[in-house]
């Protein structure tokens, strides 16, 4: 097989090196690997919303066939083990810490969700561990349940957790409301809308598996697991949950197959195979199925929100105002509680000037699975509130929406640009990507598509949305100011072997994102080595430095920033023993293509050169200098990137069903410097895909009063698929990131933070001329359908 | 899933055998739906007769009768039948249009009429073209033949063999697909031979049924506007988080229009 590309410098579209393993079936993921003697673990769930649990009998299940332990919460409490930590805490806004309550590896006293794991029994077999599940009887209490985060907070209202007030976490809120309501009093115009953000069941393509590994010969755990972040499992796990001590707890995420933000958690199931396997001298496997992912995986979105914009006579936006009620679910996961606070207000100010910004944040518990990041992270929240509110002034003051925008940017020249919701954006050009993304859709032609379509009794409409996210997370010191219990850092090490080839081990994590490709990129480019030579190593605690993960976008920006960093030590060693070598003063070295040489001279000594020279150092300044080329760097972001962009959607409604088909979508969008073009394009579309199934299927449906999950497999829960969509126009505009040495901005979340609000502002455009308000997501068929028939007065041509 | 004892009789003799002697037996042709069910431990069948080796309920032919296609024949190779084409074109299409590629090509087309899921697509078309069900011991009209959700006229070990589908002059399958799983939320085929006209409505109600006013409408006077202003009462029809009765009610009118529409 050959390869087309290998040079593989930063810009070119160089295919993935790891795509050859995963399509001939040789990725291995944490269910491929089994140890001699493995077990296996059923978790028993819950089968109730809302439940105290009674007595339960396990005396039938335990004399099942090739049943070895069976656990439940009373069991894990009895040996000590520690709650599921929480890793965000927020403070109130009257300076309070927000509500923390217990959150137990396996359920004590009650049950708070269908799904809520109850009991672990380990068997020989999977099927074995399954049949014993069924003989354990539980005396459960059913109590009522909530899901919906409006009904938790009325008087009255049944408690997910007594401490929790009116089933309240916090109650929260950012920006200067004084400022805000002058704004508004001041106002020409008022814009306002109530909007739901519809929850989102994650559903990558791999389940969940956890497999824990003791060895009772060094008394050192492993734990396989599908994680984006195997040191921030092992730090939960071991300080909060198992009381182990890092060296003696090794944690491996291997291929892992997707995430979007649902595996960056720390779950019970890995606490409970790590565990059990220290309590039964074996190992133990876990792997869920897909309707346990349903029910176990944290959810994303779920947001009601209020929001109103303050115009003056010119349009120029003068002061938004948000409220959001927040669906947390039933515990609060790793990073629940930063979700619809730190990473959604602070980006309600998007790519405008809008001086007064307050927003109010209340987030509840309810019976639900709980809600934590899913691909943007709040950031798809906020950019869905402004875009929407945007297009709802637009169409209130007859102007045209994208000039609507233009006269809001923020100018060319403002930058840095210090928002008033806390963040200072470094650079950007959203004049620039609008323009982009109006020509490539052909805006100025829609109109008489529109037409067209009418007279085929369809209803077409167009949509924009401009969006600025705040990714490449995060200065550690404003997140921990912000409640992180955590840094934001990331970690690299760049090895060089003795003949010049380089293992670099990154604390950033690959779950489909092609960092074994465009990493490499990174470094070949830096060292002026072939990507062949370059191997990417991510994954293991017992292998990489202490590293943060992959999630909102920061690869790149923050882990391919360390990585040089780490280069630029290599290199600046580099140039000291090619000085030695070439009897020069070391200033006088430059390094360029791979060659290190004397400034002005031909004489020069190439990286493989160096390279051998540090490990065999028998002509080398030994006095000065250490043998080895091995150099580790952690990089600490200076600020968040903010990549930024302008999406168009083109949709037409067929009204007789109420189906709407996406026609066109266009997205013009500045990630900074890219390095892999089409790793970056193939990022956009899947963004795309997600947001667009949110716009249009994707839709979480609790049972009210039973608080069952109806939409609990792909028989009622809508994916979006490829004949779902169109052909996606993706083009980049370049304004570099300032504040990182590769002036990346990173581009995983783009596609499902602009996507949604384009295309419901393209719904609501196509069924204005009935006189048809705004529409909330999922833009199903039948919502449409009886939209169309409550305001019949027919499209034009129909 | 549970154990069951696993058989794989080599004639249709030893299948009838092995489920007539079966504590609880059930048969297995594509499994699209009893495998699932099997995972999710909701049946427990004592035995699983796998019907993948009879040669005699495999295959297409045309004869005077029509088309006859055997009950373990995939929905793929109905699609992709030269036969089926030629002769009943609408037939092949609602095969071709059935689940995914992977679903077309294990499920069959007898696994799914006596499995008579009611969003099931070929229960229409069996119903419309006035089809005959063929079994190890008698023949069924299609219309006897379903009998309620999930329900079909089979006696305990009846093994269908075969279909048999009288040649329309013309038919038309025009399904609402649910989103997410792709059965219909609605499916209405429309079939015309001579001056009878047949439609038959499936994913709308508890199993598929005729719209008589429809046929009324279309035979005397075979235009899609000669239905547009025709409505079926919401009543009795299905209801669920996709689509409430009144909106299959209105699809049923429009996924008839347009079916009729196609051949006209």
């Amino acid at each position: 097989m050959t390869e087309p590309d290998r040079h593989g410098a930063i810009g070119t579209p160089l295919r993935r090196k790891e795509d050859l393993r995963f399509l001939t079936g040789h990725g291995r993921y944490t269910d491929d690997f089994n140890r001699p003697g493995q077990l296996h673990a059923y978790i028993l769930r819950s089968p109730h919303a809302h439940a105290t649990i009674g007595a339960i009998d396990s005396v039938a299940a335990m004399e099942s066939p090739g049943v070895v332990a069976i656990y439940t919460g009373a069991d894990l409490a009895a040996a000590g083990l520690g709650g599921v930590p929480c890793g965000w805490g927020i403070t109130d806004k009257h300076g309070k810490p927000m509500v923390e309550p217990a959150h137990p590896v396996l359920a004590q006293g009650k049950v708070r969700h269908v799904g809520d794991p109850v009991a672990v029994i380990i068997a020989e077999t999977r099927e074995e561990a399954r049949d014993a599940a069924e003989l354990i009887e539980i005396d459960y209490g059913v109590l009522p349940a909530l899901v919906d985060a409006v009904e938790a907070i009325q008087p009255g209202a049944a408690l997910v957790f007594d401490e929790a007030t009116q089933n309240t976490c916090f109650e929260w809120e950012i920006g200067d409301q004084a400022a805000v309501d002058a704004a508004f009093a001041q106002a020409t115009h008022i814009a306002k809308l109530d909007l739901l953000n519809n929850r989102l069941v994650p559903n990558a393509m791999e389940p969940r598996a956890a497999l824990g590994d003791y060895d009772p010969g060094t008394g050192d755990y492993t734990l396989h697991t599908t994680s984006q972040n195997p040191h921030v499992i092992r730090l939960l796990m071991g300080a909060y949950v198992l009381h182990l001590p890092e060296h003696k707890l090794r944690v491996v995420a291997p291929d892992v197959g997707g995430g979007f933000g649902s595996k960056i958690f720390h779950y019970a199931e890995e606490a409970i195979v790590t565990w059990a396997s220290g309590q039964l001298k074996r190992p133990v496997k876990w792997t869920a199925d897909r309707s346990e992912a349903f029910i176990s995986d944290a959810q994303g979105r779920d947001h009601v929100t209020h929001v109103e914009l303050a115009l003056d006579d010119k349009a120029k936006f003068l002061a938004l105002r948000v409220s959001t009620i927040a669906n947390l679910g039933a515990y609060l996961s790793t990073f629940a509680p930063s979700i619809p606070t730190i990473l959604y207000a602070t980006v309600l100010a998007g790519p405008y000037t809008t001086p007064a910004i307050h927003c109010a944040v209340r987030a509840v518990f309810t019976n639900t699975v709980p809600v934590d990041a899913y691909r943007g992270a709040g950031r798809p929240e906020a950019t869905y509130v402004v875009e929407r509110i945007v297009d709802v002034a637009a169409r209130q003051l007859k102007l045209d929406p994208a000039e609507l925008r233009r006269r809001n940017f923020i100018p060319r020249d403002a930058y840095p640009y210090q928002t008033p919701v806390a963040l200072q954006y470094d650079s950007g050009d959203y004049f620039a990507t609008l323009e982009m993304a109006l020509e490539a859709a052909d805006y100025a032609g829609f109109e008489a598509r529109r037409k067209l379509a009418a007279s085929q009794g369809k209803l077409r409409g167009i949509g924009i949305s401009t969006y600025v996210e705040a990714c490449g997370l995060a200065p550690s010191k404003v997140a921990g100011a912000l409640g992180a219990r955590a840094g934001l850092y990331e970690a690299a090490e760049v090895r060089v072997h003795p003949t010049g080839s380089v293992t670099v081990f990154t604390g950033s994590h690959s779950h489909g994102q092609g960092h074994e490709t465009s990493f490499a990129q990174v470094v070949s480019s830096g060292l002026g080595i072939p990507v062949e030579n370059i191997e990417i190593v991510h994954g293991d605690t017992a292998k990489i430095p202490f590293g943060m993960g992959t999630y909102g976008s920061r690869s790149l920006s923050v882990g391919g920033s360390a990585i040089v960093k780490a280069m630029d030590k290599v290199i600046a060693k580099g140039r000291k023993i090619a000085a030695h070598l070439l009897e020069a003063a070391e200033a006088d070295i430059e390094f360029k293509d791979g060659q290190f040489s004397v400034v002005g001279t031909d004489r020069s000594k190439s990286f493989g050169e160096i390279a051998l020279t540090a490990y065999v150092p028998h002509n080398y300044p030994l006095d000065e200098l250490e043998p080895g080329l091995d150099e580790t760097a952690f990089y600490d972001p200076k600020n968040f990137t903010y990549p930024a962009g302008a999406h168009i959607a083109e949709i037409e409604i067929d009204c007789e069903t109420g189906v709407t088909r996406v026609i066109r979508f266009t997205a013009a969008d500045d990630f900074g410097r890219i390095i892999n073009p089409m790793i970056v394009e193939g990022q956009v579309h899947g963004g795309l895909a997600q947001g667009i199934g949110q716009a249009l299927f994707e839709h979480t449906v609790y049972d009210k009063a039973s608080g069952q999950l109806l939409t609990g497999s792909f028989m009622d829960y809508c994916m979006p698929r490829a004949d779902d969509l169109p052909n996606f126009d993706v083009s980049h505009n370049v304004t570099l990131c300032t504040h990182n040495p590769l002036g990346v901005k990173g581009c995983g979340e783009a596609g499902a933070i602009g996507s949604p609000a384009a295309i419901m502002n393209a719904v609501a455009d196509a069924l204005a001329p009935l006189g048809i308000g705004p529409v909330d997501m999922p833009a199903t068929p039948e919502k449409i359908w009886r939209l169309i028939q409550s305001h019949r007065t027919a499209p034009a041509a129909a | 899933m549970y154990d069951f004892n696993y058989q794989v009789p080599k004639t249709l003799a030893e299948a009838v055998t092995a489920i007539g002697s079966a504590d609880d037996g059930k048969l297995l042709a594509g499994g699209m739906t009893l495998i699932p069910t099997l995972k999710q431990r909701l049946a427990q069948p004592s035995d699983l007769i796998d019907l993948a080796k009879l040669s005699e309920l495999k295959g297409i032919s045309r004869n005077g009768g029509g088309i006859t296609i055997g009950a373990m024949t995939t929905h793929a190779d109905v699609a992709a039948s030269p036969e089926i084409r030629a002769a009943i074109p609408a037939l092949a299409d609602l095969a071709g249009n059935i689940g995914d590629a992977q679903v077309r090509h294990r499920g069959t087309i007898g696994g799914s009429i006596c499995n008579n899921d009611p969003a099931a697509d070929y229960p229409s078309a069996l119903v419309a073209l006035g089809a005959t069900v063929r079994t190890d011991r008698r023949e069924l009209a299609a219309e006897s033949f379903f009998t309620g959700m999930f329900e079909t006229a089979l006696e305990p070990a009846e093994i269908v063999i075969s279909i048999t589908f009288p040649i329309p002059d013309k038919a038309a399958y025009t399904k609402f697909p649910n989103p997410a799983s792709r059965y219909a939320v609605v499916g209405v085929f429309v079939a015309k031979a001579g001056s009878a006209v047949r439609v038959a409505v499936t994913g709308a109600g508890p199993a598929v049924f005729r719209a008589s006013a429809f046929e009324q409408a279309l035979e005397r006077n075979f235009t899609a506007d000669a239905i547009a202003g025709l409505h079926l009462p919401a009543d009795d029809l299905n209801a669920d988080i996709h689509a409430s009765a009144e909106y299959r009610a209105h699809l049923v009118t429009v996924m008839a229009k347009r079916a009729v529409a196609s051949i006209t």
